[in-house]
Order: structure tokens, then C-alpha cells, then sequence
């Protein structure tokens, strides 16, 4: 295990990492928004995948995939919070149930047309080479996937410190029923955020399915990764969900080649004990 | 209904499901038999989220640590599959509680949707072991076991047999946690669900209460993952994901929480659901998501609250604005709430 293995994996730690972050920001900000666990989360993620790839093998354009699953599942994520998550809205446990309920007709849907075998996006070729930096070859897709978790960390934080959508949306995370006083409409904040989250995660799954694969089942493996994340960043902090989902990020990979053994204990047991001395998380705000 | 019509009707049908399931097919045999482990586990689950008021996402951690330890001792040691199967059930409902009582000082720090996110973290915690420690749980092929236990005589490899000892296990389960909920314990963690907060004021330990209820619910999920186990002998990691605990979760609220005898009729919904009508039909999932989404949505209660002679609850109904989002903080807005019945 010389410098290249080190920066190697540190460097698949962060890309896993950013990906993450697509997916943990939406979830986290649902959550400081509506408090509620949207457990289709990582179905979100599966189901873009499976667009991405329809829109793929129709159009064969895969840079018009992306932002047209995102879409998709953003316009989803709208509907199911109007039409079914609204009409509860005072109980957050029968919401988070509700979006599970979804979870099993989105998973039979996507098994009905697209069956069980696992599925692959291919990359436009101008993303498949590597860059070779100090003896050590980095695919250029990682880079890329980094790139755009940046880009949208950026985009979101300034939207939401800079503009007045964003102290909108600041404002219910913090206090919902005083920024429901001075005149907020905090239920077409939930549906937007929550629109907003499902975009976040659809750009995750198309992105991601290049190198995670699409297959019944992902959806599950990645959604516990996604809570991680915004445990460790706190819910509602878009700061805290990047540096959640780069801890986790490192975490899983180095956990997987330094204790195969025990690598997801070291994972999830730091995690129980940060819950423990701050269940807001480490930015999350009381 | 009043008086002892409810208990009465609970025992009638259990007689009737005792008697008649060995004469039905096999097949049946052995659904009625995964239900009824499945149904132990709802009604300790039961006792956290419809009485205590706290609902846990890591449910799934008990079954798995007992199905676990019942495989790994079978397995591993060749320990259980005799006349000391009796010690495994004691074993296995002693590790629930022991690693409940462990989990629980962490658990309890956190209330309403972060002692959602804590008790899956915990769960995963399991979850990671079983299908990371290769040379102890065989990884993701999980664990096979070389049959059902043998006492004398009595040889659980024949189902019907393994069917009256679940059936046996069920009933004392049922019978020890109504018992539970009907002793004045179990009506102050009723007033800590209500009004925690008021309970304190009154004197009461709630975190004590708490505490205790957590230990007995790992208790009984321990013994239902001892049963599990020997179902099909065999565990996977598959038997302790967040789908697990999710399921379990559905079946409380299906039935009804705060009833006990909801989770088993819950139980009995989800299992028809996803182990019958799966044979039949490739497009089962979408009757079971339906069915979620329509009773989350109009049976607020659970099924159970259709026998009740009382108007549905007014929560299920239009929703005001200042219902959306209770500020954290040590209020009784902060806990997540769900519809009670009947168990004024």
C-alpha cells in the first residue's frame, strides 16, 4: 500500500462521495423542511435510472437522459407530495409509511417494464478516459461526477443564502408555524422542496448508473448510505449533508478495503454514537 | 365493544386457527406459521410505537440477532437441535433484551423523527455484521441450518409439529404482553404516549418506562428471530434490512396500534400478500403498496378500527395549517403521533 493506493482510494471515496451528495441534499432538505423520512428516496434514484436509460435507447442522446429523468422524478415527487403526502399532513409517521407505499408500487412498476437484470449506462465516449495524475489513473467520469455535485452544492447554497426563495426555505426549516405568521406559504414550500429533492435524486441515478449499475434492489442498498449522510450532516443543512456525504463516502471505501470484515459496522456504529451525543447532527440546528 | 366480547373473540379465533390450519394444505400450514412469528414480532413493536408512542426503524435488528444466534449455535457448535432448543428460545429472547438494553441507552437520547434515524443506524449496525463477517454468519449467503431441532419424540422437521410450537410461543406471547399493557405499568407508558411531559410532571421516570418497554420489545423480538430461523432454516442478511423493519412497522399500523392484536392481523396481511399472492399473480406488489397507501390514507386506525362502532378518527380528516411541522424541542408536538383506538 504505497501513496498511489492511498490517493486511489481517496479519491473513489470522494467521487462515491459526491454522488451521495446528490442524493443525501434532497433528502436532507426534505427532511428540515416537512420532517418526514422519505423512504423512497433511493427509489426515486432507481426509477431515474431506468428513465435515464429509456431516454437513452430513444433518443440516443445520453447528456438529454439526464436532465430529462431528473424532470421526470422531480414532476413525481411533486405529484405524490400534493396528491397523498399533503392530505396528512399532520402526522409525519404515517407520511414516512406512505412514502414506503410507493416505494413497493414504483419497484413493481420498474420490475413489470423493465424486468430484474441489471442494467448499465454507458458514458458518452468523451468521459471514458482516464487522467493519469502522479502514476495514478483517474477515470475522467469520476471527475465529472464531482464536478457536478460541486456545481449543485454551489447552485444550492447560494439560491438558498442569497435569494429570498432560499430565506423562504431557511425559514420553515427553522421555525415552520413563526414563518407561517408573517405570511410564508409553508405547504407550496414542501411541495417545491420536495419536488426539489426528487429532481436532486433523479440526476443521482442517472449519473450514478454508470458506475452503480441499475438493478431492483439498489434502491434499498443505497437508501441507509443516504440516511447516513444526513445524520452525520445534520437534517436541513445543505453543508452539512456535503460533508456527511464525503465522510461517508471515505468511510464506505476505506472501511470495505481496510476492514472487509466489520465495514459496515464501522460505518453505522460511529454514526449511532454521534446520534446519541447530537441527534441534530453535526449542522443540524435545534 | 365492551366488557370481555373483544378477548373472548380473540381466543375463539385462535382456537379456530389452532385447530384447523393443521388440516389445511402444506402451503397454508406454513404461512399461518410464518405469520404467527411474524405476528410476535408486530406485537413488540406494537408495544413501542402504539403504546409507548415511539416507532422504531431498526425492528428488524431483533429478528435477525435471534435467527442469528439460533443458526450460528446450530450451525457453528451443533447447539440447539436437541433437547436444548428450550435454551436456545431462553438464549435468544436474552440476547433481544440484553442488546436491547445496550441500543436503548443510545436510542432514548433521541425522540420523534431522530429516534426514527438512530434505531436504523443501530439496525444497520446488525445488518453490516451479518453480511460483512464472512467466517461467522457466511456473508450474504447467509446460514443454512441442518434441520429443525429434534426433542424425543416430538420432531419439529414435521411442520405440523414446528406449526403448535410457534402456535405455542404465539400464544404465551400474546397472553404475557396483554398482561404487560393491562398492568398499571402499561397504562403510564399509555399516559407517556399521551403526555409525556404531564407523566413527568406526575413523578414518573419516563425515560425508566421507556426503557423497560424497549428491553421487553427486544426481548420478544429475539424470540421471534429464534423461530424464524427454523422456518426454512435459513437466515440471510436479507432478514434484518431496513425493508424488514419497514414491513414490520406496516403490519402495526395495518392493524391497528395501541390494539396488539392488530399486528397480527397486520402480519397476516402482509405475509398473504407477499408470500401467496405472489404465486399467483407477478404483479403482487402493486395489491401491497395499494393497500398500504389506502390504509395509511383512510384507515388511519388500522383495520381493526372497522369492527370499532365509533366515527373515524377527526385527525384523518382536512388538515389545518398548523398542523404541518411542530418545532423541535421537548414538546408533546415533537414526538410523532399516530392515531390511537380503542384502548381507552
Amino acid at each position: 500500500m504505497d501513496a498511489r493506493f492511498w490517493l486511489l482510494q481517496l479519491f473513489n471515496g470522494v467521487s462515491y462521495g459526491a454522488l451521495l451528495f446528490l442524493l443525501g441534499s434532497g433528502l436532507s432538505l426534505i427532511f428540515g423542511v416537512m420532517r418526514i423520512v422519505n423512504l423512497a428516496h433511493g427509489t426515486f434514484f432507481l426509477l431515474a435510472g431506468y428513465v435515464g436509460l429509456a431516454v437513452i435507447s430513444g433518443t440516443g442522446s445520453w447528456w438529454l437522459a439526464i436532465p430529462a429523468a431528473a424532470l421526470a422524478i422531480a414532476l413525481l415527487g411533486v405529484a405524490m407530495e400534493r396528491l397523498f403526502l399533503r392530505p396528512l399532513g399532520s402526522e409525519p409517521l404515517r407520511q414516512v409509511l406512505l412514502t414506503f407505499g410507493f416505494v413497493l408500487l414504483i419497484q413493481q412498476a420498474t420490475l413489470d417494464i423493465w424486468g430484474g437484470s441489471n442494467f448499465e449506462i454507458n458514458p458518452p465516449a468523451a468521459l471514458m478516459h482516464s487522467l493519469v495524475l502522479g502514476g495514478v489513473y483517474l477515470p475522467l467520469y469520476r471527475i465529472f461526477i464531482i464536478a457536478v455535485a460541486a456545481a449543485i452544492g454551489v447552485i444550492l447554497s447560494l439560491v438558498l443564502d442569497r435569494t429570498r426563495a432560499g430565506a423562504v426555505v431557511r425559514a420553515t426549516v427553522d421555525d415552520a408555524q413563526m414563518a407561517r405568521g408573517v405570511g410564508i406559504d409553508t405547504s407550496r414550500v414542501s411541495m417545491l422542496t420536495f419536488g426539489l429533492g426528487a429532481l436532486l435524486a433523479g440526476l443521482g441515478g442517472v449519473i450514478g448508473g454508470a458506475f452503480l449499475g441499475i438493478y431492483p434492489g439498489l434502491d434499498f442498498e443505497i437508501l441507509p448510505l443516504a440516511f447516513a449522510v444526513v445524520i452525520i450532516g445534520g437534517m436541513g443543512s445543505l453543508a452539512g449533508a456535503a460533508i456527511g456525504a464525503i465522510v461517508v463516502g471515505l468511510a464506505d471505501n476505506f472501511g470495505k478495503v481496510l476492514f472487509p470484515q466489520a465495514s459496515y459496522f464501522t460505518l453505522y456504529a460511529p454514526l449511532v454514537l454521534l446520534l446519541a451525543i447530537r441527534p441534530t447532527g453535526l449542522f443540524g440546528r435545534e | 365493544m365492551k366488557g370481555h366480547g373483544k378477548p373472548l373473540a380473540v381466543l375463539a379465533l385462535l382456537f379456530a386457527v389452532a385447530v384447523l390450519t393443521p388440516h389445511t394444505t402444506p402451503f397454508v400450514l406454513l404461512l399461518v406459521t410464518r405469520i404467527l412469528i411474524l405476528a410476535i414480532l408486530a406485537m413488540s413493536l406494537d408495544l413501542l410505537l402504539g403504546f409507548t408512542g415511539i416507532a422504531s426503524l431498526g425492528h428488524a435488528a431483533f429478528l435477525g440477532l435471534g435467527a442469528y444466534m439460533t443458526a450460528i449455535l446450530a450451525v457453528r457448535y451443533n447447539f440447539g437441535l436437541g433437547w436444548s432448543f428450550p435454551l436456545v428460545i431462553i438464549f435468544g429472547s436474552l440476547l433481544g433484551a440484553a442488546t436491547a438494553a445496550l441500543f436503548g441507552l443510545f436510542a432514548l437520547r433521541a425522540r420523534g423523527v431522530y429516534f426514527l434515524m438512530i434505531t436504523l443506524a443501530l439496525s444497520q449496525c446488525v445488518w453490516g455484521l451479518a453480511y460483512r463477517w464472512d467466517s461467522l454468519t457466511g456473508g450474504d449467503n447467509g446460514l443454512n441450518l441442518p434441520g429443525r431441532p429434534v426433542l424425543g419424540v416430538i420432531r419439529l422437521g414435521n411442520d405440523t409439529a414446528f406449526f403448535y410450537l410457534v402456535f405455542a410461543c404465539f400464544a404465551v406471547s400474546l397472553l404475557a404482553l396483554y398482561l404487560f399493557v393491562q398492568s398499571p405499568f402499561g397504562k403510564s407508558l399509555v399516559g407517556i404516549r399521551e403526555h409525556e411531559v404531564r407523566m413527568r410532571i406526575l413523578g414518573y421516570n419516563t425515560w425508566l418506562h421507556k426503557y423497560i418497554v424497549f428491553v421487553v420489545s427486544g426481548a420478544f423480538g429475539g424470540l421471534a428471530g429464534v423461530l424464524w430461523a427454523h422456518v426454512s432454516s435459513e437466515v440471510s442478511p436479507d432478514d434484518v434490512t431496513l425493508a424488514t423493519s419497514v414491513d414490520v412497522l406496516l403490519m402495526v399500523v395495518l392493524g391497528g396500534p395501541g390494539t396488539l392484536f392488530g399486528g397480527v392481523v397486520g402480519a397476516a396481511i402482509v405475509v398473504f400478500l407477499r408470500e401467496y399472492l405472489s404465486t399467483l399473480v407477478p404483479w403482487w406488489q402493486y395489491v401491497l403498496g395499494g393497500a398500504y397507501v389506502l390504509a395509511i390514507l383512510y384507515l388511519p386506525d388500522g383495520v381493526l378500527s372497522i369492527f370499532r362502532q365509533r366515527p373515524p378518527s377527526l385527525a384523518a380528516g382536512p388538515v389545518s395549517a398548523e398542523a404541518l411541522t411542530p418545532s423541535p424541542g421537548p414538546g408533546p408536538g415533537d414526538e410523532l403521533k399516530i392515531n390511537q383506538g380503542g384502548i381507552e
